[in-house]
C-alpha cells in the first residue's frame, strides 16, 4: 500500500540556508505518528510542507521528493486547493476566523460548493461531535467563535479542518497553549479520528507524543534522527541523541 | 526626579499649546460666523440658493456651494476609492514585498506634492482635455472630482494598507489552509476583518476632498450654481472662502465665516465618525 506521506531525501532550505535535510520518512494509513524535537529542528516546517502552506514564506526551496497519496506535493501541476483540502491543518495558537462557530466550520465547505443548508447543518454537528465539543455549543452555533475558550476555539478549528474530510490531518503542537482538559479532549478526539484518517503530530509535549501516537519520529536541527514505534523509541531509542532528548537532557 | 518634572511641565505646556490653537481657532470662526447663521435663519443659509454678496440686498444662501462640495467629493470618492483599495489590496495582500516597501512611500509622497502643483496640472491639461474631449467648458465639477481623487489616494492607501496588514497572518494561514485561494482568502476572510479601518480610510480621504481649496479653486469655474452635471462648473465651500474673503466686508465676510463654521461641522462629522467606526472594529 502506498504511504499517505512519503519524504525522500526530502530537504528545506529558507533564503539559502538548510533548515531540513535528507528526511527519508513515511506515514502509514491510519495511524498517528508524532513528530518530536527541540525548537528549531524543522518539525513544524516539514509538517507544513505537506500541505505547501510553505508557499507562503518567500524564498522557501525544497530538495529530494514528498508525495501525499503517491502524488509529488511540490510538482508543478499540483492542484494546492485540492491537496490542502485532502491534508487538512490544525495550528499551534488557535485561529479561528472572525465570525460565528457556524461559518467557521461551513467556511471550507462552502468554497467547495456546498450550498445546501441540510448538509452544512449535517457538517457542523458530525464535525463538533468528533472533535468532543457539540455538547458544549449546540446552542449557541452562532455567537463567535472567537469568544470559546482556547481550548474551545482549537478544537473548533479541529472541527472546521475535518469538514472536508481530509485525508491526513497536520497539528502543529496543537495543544501547547491548552490546559490538561482540554487536551485530553483533543487526545481523546484523536483516537478516534484516526479510525478513518491519518494524522501527522508534531508536538514539543514528549508525554503528549508517548501517549496520543503509534509512530514517533525524532527531528533534530534539521535532520531525522530515527523513527519508531513509540513504544519502542521511548524505551530503547537507537540513537544517542535521541536518548538524551527523551530523557530530559536537553530540548 | 527635578529634571523629570521640569521637563513634564514644559511637554505639558508644549501640549496644552496645540490644543488652544484648536480652542481659538474654533471659538474665532464660531464668533465671527454664527450670528449671521442665527439672524438670517439656518433654513434659509443652508438651503438659499442665491449667492450675491454685491446685491441691494445681499443674498446670503449657501446651498450652491454646499452642493458644490459635495458632488466634487462624491466625484472624488467615485474615482479615488476603487484606485485607492485596490492598490491598497494589492500592495498588502499580492505584491511581492519588495514590490511593496518600495512603492508604498512612493504613494505616501503624492502627499507631499503642493495643491497648487495639482491644480495647476488640471488646468494645462485636465481641463482642456474634457473640453476637447468629453464637452462642457472644461472647468467642471469632473475635473474637480478627478484632480480629488488622485489626491484623496496616499490617504486611502496608506490607512487601507495599514489596517490590513494589522490582520492576524494565522486567519490568512487559516483560510489558506482550508483550502481558500488567494483571491478567496482576501476576499472572505482579510477584507471583512479589515472594514473598520477601510471605512475609516474612505472617510479619511473623504475629510480630505471637502477641505482641499487651492486645487479645486483651479479647475472647477468656481460658479455658484447647483451644478446639473459633471461637466457643469462648481463651487464648493472652501474656494468660496478663499477667493471672496481678501474683499469682503461687514455680513460678506460674516456669511464668509459662516461658511467655515458650515465646513468645520462636516469635517468634525466625518473625523468622529471615522473614529467610531475604527473603534468599533477593534472592539469586536
Amino acid at each position: 500500500m502506498i504511504p499517505i506521506v512519503e519524504a525522500t531525501g526530502f530537504g528545506v532550505s529558507l533564503a539559502g540556508s538548510s533548515v531540513l535535510r535528507g528526511v527519508h520518512l513515511q506515514v502509514h494509513r491510519g495511524e498517528i505518528l508524532s513528530i518530536i524535537g527541540p525548537a528549531g529542528s524543522g518539525k513544524t516546517t516539514f509538517l507544513r510542507c505537506i500541505n505547501r502552506l510553505s508557499d507562503l514564506v518567500p524564498g522557501t526551496q525544497v530538495s529530494g521528493t514528498l508525495a501525499v497519496e503517491g502524488r509529488d506535493v511540490f510538482s508543478p501541476g499540483t492542484d494546492v486547493v485540492d491537496l490542502r483540502r485532502r491534508a487538512g491543518m490544525v495550528f499551534a495558537v488557535p485561529n479561528p476566523l472572525p465570525r460565528s462557530i457556524y461559518e467557521n466550520i461551513a467556511f471550507g465547505p462552502k468554497l467547495t460548493g456546498i450550498r445546501s443548508r441540510d448538509r452544512l447543518d449535517e457538517i457542523v454537528e458530525r464535525t463538533l461531535r468528533a472533535s468532543v465539543l457539540w455538547e458544549e455549543v449546540k446552542d449557541r452555533l452562532h455567537t463567535s467563535g472567537t469568544k470559546l475558550s482556547g481550548g474551545q476555539q482549537q478544537r473548533l478549528c479541529l472541527s472546521r479542518t475535518l469538514a472536508l474530510d481530509p485525508k491526513v490531518l497536520l497539528l502543529d503542537e496543537p495543544c501547547s497553549g491548552l490546559d490538561p482538559i482540554s487536551t485530553a479532549k483533543i487526545e481523546e478526539a484523536l483516537q478516534d479520528l484516526k479510525k478513518t484518517l491519518t494524522v501527522v503530530l508534531v508536538t514539543n509535549n514528549v508525554k503528549q507524543a508517548a501517549r496520543a501516537s503509534d509512530r514517533t519520529a525524532f527531528f533534530l536541527m534539521g535532520e531525522m534522527v530515527e523513527v519508531g514505534e513509540t513504544g519502542e523509541l521511548f524505551t530503547h531509542p537507537r540513537d544517542k541523541r535521541t536518548n538524551d532528548y527523551i530523557s530530559g537532557r536537553f530540548g | 526626579m527635578k529634571q523629570d518634572s521640569a521637563i513634564r511641565l514644559i511637554l505639558l505646556g508644549l501640549a496644552m499649546s496645540s490644543v488652544a490653537a484648536l480652542a481659538v481657532i474654533t471659538l474665532f470662526i464660531f464668533r465671527e460666523g454664527l450670528p449671521i447663521i442665527f439672524r438670517q435663519g439656518p433654513g434659509s443659509f443652508l438651503f438659499g440658493s442665491d449667492w450675491d454678496p454685491g446685491a441691494e440686498p445681499a443674498a446670503f444662501g449657501i446651498f450652491a456651494m454646499i452642493a458644490g462640495t459635495f458632488a466634487v467629493t462624491g466625484g472624488a470618492l467615485l474615482l479615488g476609492v476603487p484606485v485607492g483599495l485596490g492598490s491598497a489590496i494589492f500592495l498588502s495582500e499580492f505584491a511581492p514585498r519588495k514590490v511593496a516597501t518600495i512603492l508604498k512611500p512612493a504613494l505616501e509622497l503624492l502627499a507631499g506634492i503642493p495643491s497648487v502643483v495639482f491644480g495647476y496640472i488640471g488646468m494645462l491639461v485636465l481641463s482642456p482635455f474634457i473640453r476637447d474631449h468629453i464637452g462642457g467648458s472644461g472647468a467642471s465639477v469632473l475635473a474637480g472630482s478627478a484632480i480629488l481623487g488622485i489626491m484623496i489616494l496616499p490617504t486611502i492607501i496608506s490607512i487601507s494598507m495599514d489596517t490590513l496588514r494589522s490582520v492576524p497572518r494565522s486567519y490568512r494561514e487559516g483560510s489558506f489552509a482550508l483550502g481558500a485561494t488567494g483571491w478567496q482568502t482576501t476576499w472572505k476572510v482579510t477584507l471583512p476583518a479589515a472594514r473598520s479601518g477601510l471605512v475609516a480610510a474612505v472617510i479619511l480621504g473623504m475629510g480630505r476632498a471637502v477641505g482641499e481649496t487651492m486645487a479645486v479653486i483651479m479647475v472647477t469655474g468656481n460658479t455658484a450654481l447647483v451644478p446639473k452635471s459633471p461637466l457643469s462648473p462648481a463651487r464648493t465651500l472652501t474656494a468660496n472662502i478663499a477667493m471672496q474673503l481678501n474683499a469682503a466686508v461687514g455680513e460678506h465676510r460674516e456669511a464668509l465665516f459662516a461658511c467655515g463654521v458650515v465646513l468645520f461641522v462636516i469635517i468634525m462629522v466625518l473625523n468622529t465618525f471615522a473614529n467610531w467606526v475604527a473603534k468599533l472594529g477593534k472592539r469586536a
